[in-house]
């Protein structure tokens, strides 16, 4: 019911542009800071959007709430902490790294390094097999079929 | 009239398909030919069962009974054709039945060309596939009946989704299905394998042509997504990670995996444990996309049913056929020896890896994906985060790039055992070509970014490298010679080469588009020309239009090069008054180097308009890639050895063991 009504929500704030030319800030290094920053940052009530592609109005107040904190002179990371202290982690694109997180960015390097490793035994243990194996370097089953082949 | 007897031919089909689960199995146990022969029949009648009941529901459709339910909230009298009947499955119940529809299709298929298949090995797939038949048709029966009756039919429909009516979201889930279900019948490969206890290289021949279509169908289903999602979302995006689309990605890099482990498989009887798993992963991670897609428990831009009875009961369907497969898994894999032995440095080695970075690939999408439920569930509901975009860029991004990296060395390798020194021999110009590319590149580009050089190395490291090793494969002797002999590879040679190229033009767009895109947002005045890049952008007028079933306001964008007119562009902005929904329409100029991408934005007090232009390098090389990556499944899939099977079950037969007689 609340997922329809936030659709809803943002289907009726209307196909503004996402960014609009009125926010944009006037100095480009700061304001290509503030694109950057606005990509990460996630739409409080779209699906998967962030604030700088979202057409919702409170995309827009953070788009320009990003803009005031750099014209206050804040670092990016200073914005940032202050719009997730207000809006919540949920507005962070790029999950913090800390705490249970951890698991999440570390799934897939563990994952290569341990699949590495089995992959690396049973290609190991392929060759020893090929060691052990006749001369000719075939195994039993293609013995067989080749004398059937042979055979026929 | 015509509905009841569709809703009744799928209830016989739910019939026809108990039988063919029960059937086959009991006499493949017991050797009986009467029973596992009752197999065909029953899969072709299945499925021509559920294709009366899809036509007559398309038929609904096609002439607006909005007696029907269905109907009645997804279509309307004023749509266009194309939508009345893509609007069958712009929807949860009917794109079921589809689903239910492509189910049956790759059974029958089965059944209709696996006449080279032992006959206990087909009555077993057929069996499992036919208990997949089951699980969802109970499903479509009793949770998402799109055969319902309104009492008093109204007289006009709700209309569909506006976003939905694009032809390229039209055609998009008919390919992803094809690919989702596809794999099903691999999956049912898998298990009857595992009931019967072998896996041997027939089987694995058996099983690539499926793959090979549900991956190919997959790519194109994917690419046809991203493309809409590129010039309707407005803002010319053309991957997101959303959940849905992680649904049909994750499916994708598994069925690539189980292409390549399967080869291993036929050319030399290794891999074979893996080679079940991922074909129980692969079909695993299909009913997750189904899930993720069908439950709404992850809600995104284009999820649109969030019901948890449906969501339990596909929960259902995936812990009985995930978890029973596994179990049998777990009990029968270790009778399934590897045979063929190869050396460190050897093409299987390559594949091996191959596999490795696509399944640890696909693990970081399905992890990123539902850790935001994982956290939710676990704090119960008290911590909610985001997983987007900045983090698959980071934890997936280097697992391609190693695969770009090996996967020419991979493939020039010869079986068994190989030297690294003469890959690299085989492969100097090639690397040193892309490389000069990338190093004229970074002198050349003005934003220093590293991605786009490294971008386009890999490109054309795999398009030259696949042209290096069809060369290579043409032997020894004169250029004119090896060209003609070129003509005479076998299909498959040539589909692996298309195919991995097609990847390299893929991942060049990518590198073009995400390194040196350009961008502009200003008030434009009618009648004033300004510069994006090296083109100047005039807005000449905005007016108001009409379509069949929306209103618009359409500008008119005039861009040309210095003097010269290159387009002039229509972006519209578009209501749909039955929806009561807007969108986007962008302007875009196509080209082969770039694409022009204009979208219009509010009317501005001052007679100016909002206007967003941007400059797209190598966009559109995306698509083509995903097409050629497509071709190149095809190709592989013509090659004659999978038209003449019989020297498969000629080998099979003569070794003997469990074929029995007739």
């Amino acid at each position: 019911m609340l997922r329809g009504l936030i659709l809803v929500l943002c289907i009726l704030c209307g196909p503004a542009l996402a960014v609009t030319p009125s926010e944009m800030l006037d100095d480009p290094v700061l304001e290509s800071r503030a694109r950057e920053i606005s990509k990460g940052l996630r739409c409080p009530v779209c699906r998967n959007e962030n604030i700088d592609d979202s057409h919702a109005a409170v995309s827009s107040d953070l788009r320009v709430l990003v803009r005031e904190r750099l014209l206050a002179g804040d670092s990016d990371a200073q914005v940032v902490s202050y719009i997730v202290e207000r809006y919540g982690e949920y507005v962070l694109l790029r999950p913090q790294t800390g705490g249970a997180n951890l698991i999440l960015w570390i799934a897939g390097p563990f994952a290569f390094v341990v699949a590495l490793g089995i992959g690396l035994v049973f290609i190991r243990s392929r060759r020893r097999a090929g060691e052990g194996a006749s001369s000719a370097g075939l195994s039993l089953e293609e013995q067989k079929r080749l004398k059937e082949i042979m055979g026929e | 009239m015509i509905v009841e007897f569709g809703h009744f031919a799928l209830i016989l089909a739910f019939a026809v398909a108990i039988v063919q689960m029960v059937v086959p199995l009991i006499g493949a146990h017991k050797g009986w030919p009467g029973w596992m022969a009752l197999a065909e029949p029953a899969a072709s009648a299945q499925f021509l069962l559920v294709a009366a009941s899809f036509a007559a529901l398309t038929y609904a459709f096609v002439v607006s009974d909005f007696s029907l339910l269905l109907v009645y909230s997804n279509s309307h009298t004023a749509k266009p054709m194309l939508y009345k009947i893509s609007g069958v499955w712009g929807n949860h119940e009917g794109s079921m039945l589809l689903w239910v529809l492509i189910l049956t299709l790759f059974g029958a298929m089965a059944a209709w060309f696996g006449g080279n298949l032992p006959p206990a090995l087909r009555a077993r797939v057929l069996a499992v596939q036919s208990a997949i038949s089951v699980a969802f048709m109970a499903f479509v029966l009793f949770t998402s009946n799109p055969f319902i009756r309104l009492e008093r039919p109204p007289f006009d429909g709700q209309g569909l989704n506006p976003l939905l009516q694009d032809p390229g979201l039209a055609f998009h889930p008919p390919f992803l299905y094809l690919g989702y279900v596809g794999l099903s019948l691999c999956f049912s490969f898998a298990i009857a394998a595992l009931i019967e206890g072998r896996v041997d290289a027939a089987w694995a021949r058996w099983v690539r042509p499926w793959t090979l279509l549900s991956w190919l169908t997959l790519t194109i289903g994917i690419g046809l997504g991203s493309w809409w999602a590129y010039y309707e979302l407005g803002w010319g995006g053309f991957w997101f990670w959303d959940p849905v689309e992680n649904a049909s990605f994750m499916p994708w890099l598994l069925a690539a995996a189980l292409l390549h482990s399967a080869i291993v498989v036929e050319k030399r009887e290794a891999l074979k444990n893996w080679t079940v798993l991922l074909a129980i992963l692969a079909f695993g991670f299909s009913l997750i996309g189904t899930f993720i897609v069908r439950s709404g428990v992850i809600t995104s831009v284009h999820a649109f049913a969030n019901d948890p009875e449906r969501g339990v009961f596909i929960l259902a369907i995936l812990a009985v056929f995930v978890g029973g497969a596994l179990t049998l898994y777990a009990a029968r894999a270790g009778t399934m020896e590897a045979k063929g032995v190869f050396g460190t440095v050897s093409r299987e080695s390559a594949l091996v890896m191959n596999n490795i970075l696509l399944a640890v690939a696909a693990l970081v999408v399905f992890v990123g994906t539902i850790w935001p439920l994982v956290i939710e569930i676990a704090t119960g509901g008290e911590r909610k985060l985001s997983v987007g975009a900045p983090f698959f860029n980071m934890a997936f991004t280097p697992f391609f790039v190693l695969l770009a990296l090996i996967l020419p060395i991979g493939a020039i390798l010869p079986w068994k055992r190989a030297r690294l020194g003469r890959a690299v021999r085989q492969l100097r110009i090639p690397l040193l070509l892309s490389l000069a590319l990338a190093a004229l590149a970074f002198a050349v580009e003005t934003n220093r970014s590293a991605m786009g050089p490294i971008g386009l190395f890999l490109g054309a490291w795999l398009v030259s490298g696949a042209l290096t090793d069809l060369m290579t494969r043409t032997g020894r002797g004169g250029v004119g010679a090896r060209l003609r002999r070129l003509g005479r590879l076998p299909r498959a040679d040539w589909g692996k080469a298309v195919a991995h190229s097609g990847l390299g033009i893929t991942i060049f767009g990518i590198a073009g588009l995400m390194a040196w895109e350009i961008e502009d947002i200003r008030v434009a005045y009618p009648g004033q020309a300004y510069d994006v890049g090296r083109w100047s952008v005039e807005l000449q007028g905005v007016e108001d239009t009409r379509g069949p079933n929306y209103f618009a306001q359409t500008g008119t964008v005039l861009i040309s090069a210095g003097d010269k007119p290159v387009a002039t562009l229509h972006p519209e902005k578009r209501s749909y008054p039955v929806a009561q929904m807007p969108t986007t329409e962008a302007g875009i100029d196509n080209g082969f180097l770039r694409d022009i991408y204009v979208v219009v934005g509010d009317a501005q007090a001052d007679g100016g308009w909002a206007l967003r232009v941007f400059v797209k390098p190598l966009a559109n090389w995306i698509w083509c890639g995903a097409i050629i990556m497509a071709l190149g499944g095809v190709l592989s899939l013509t090659d004659r050895r999978y038209r003449v099977a019989a020297g498969a079950a000629k080998s099979n037969a003569a070794r003997g063991g469990a074929v029995p007689a007739e």
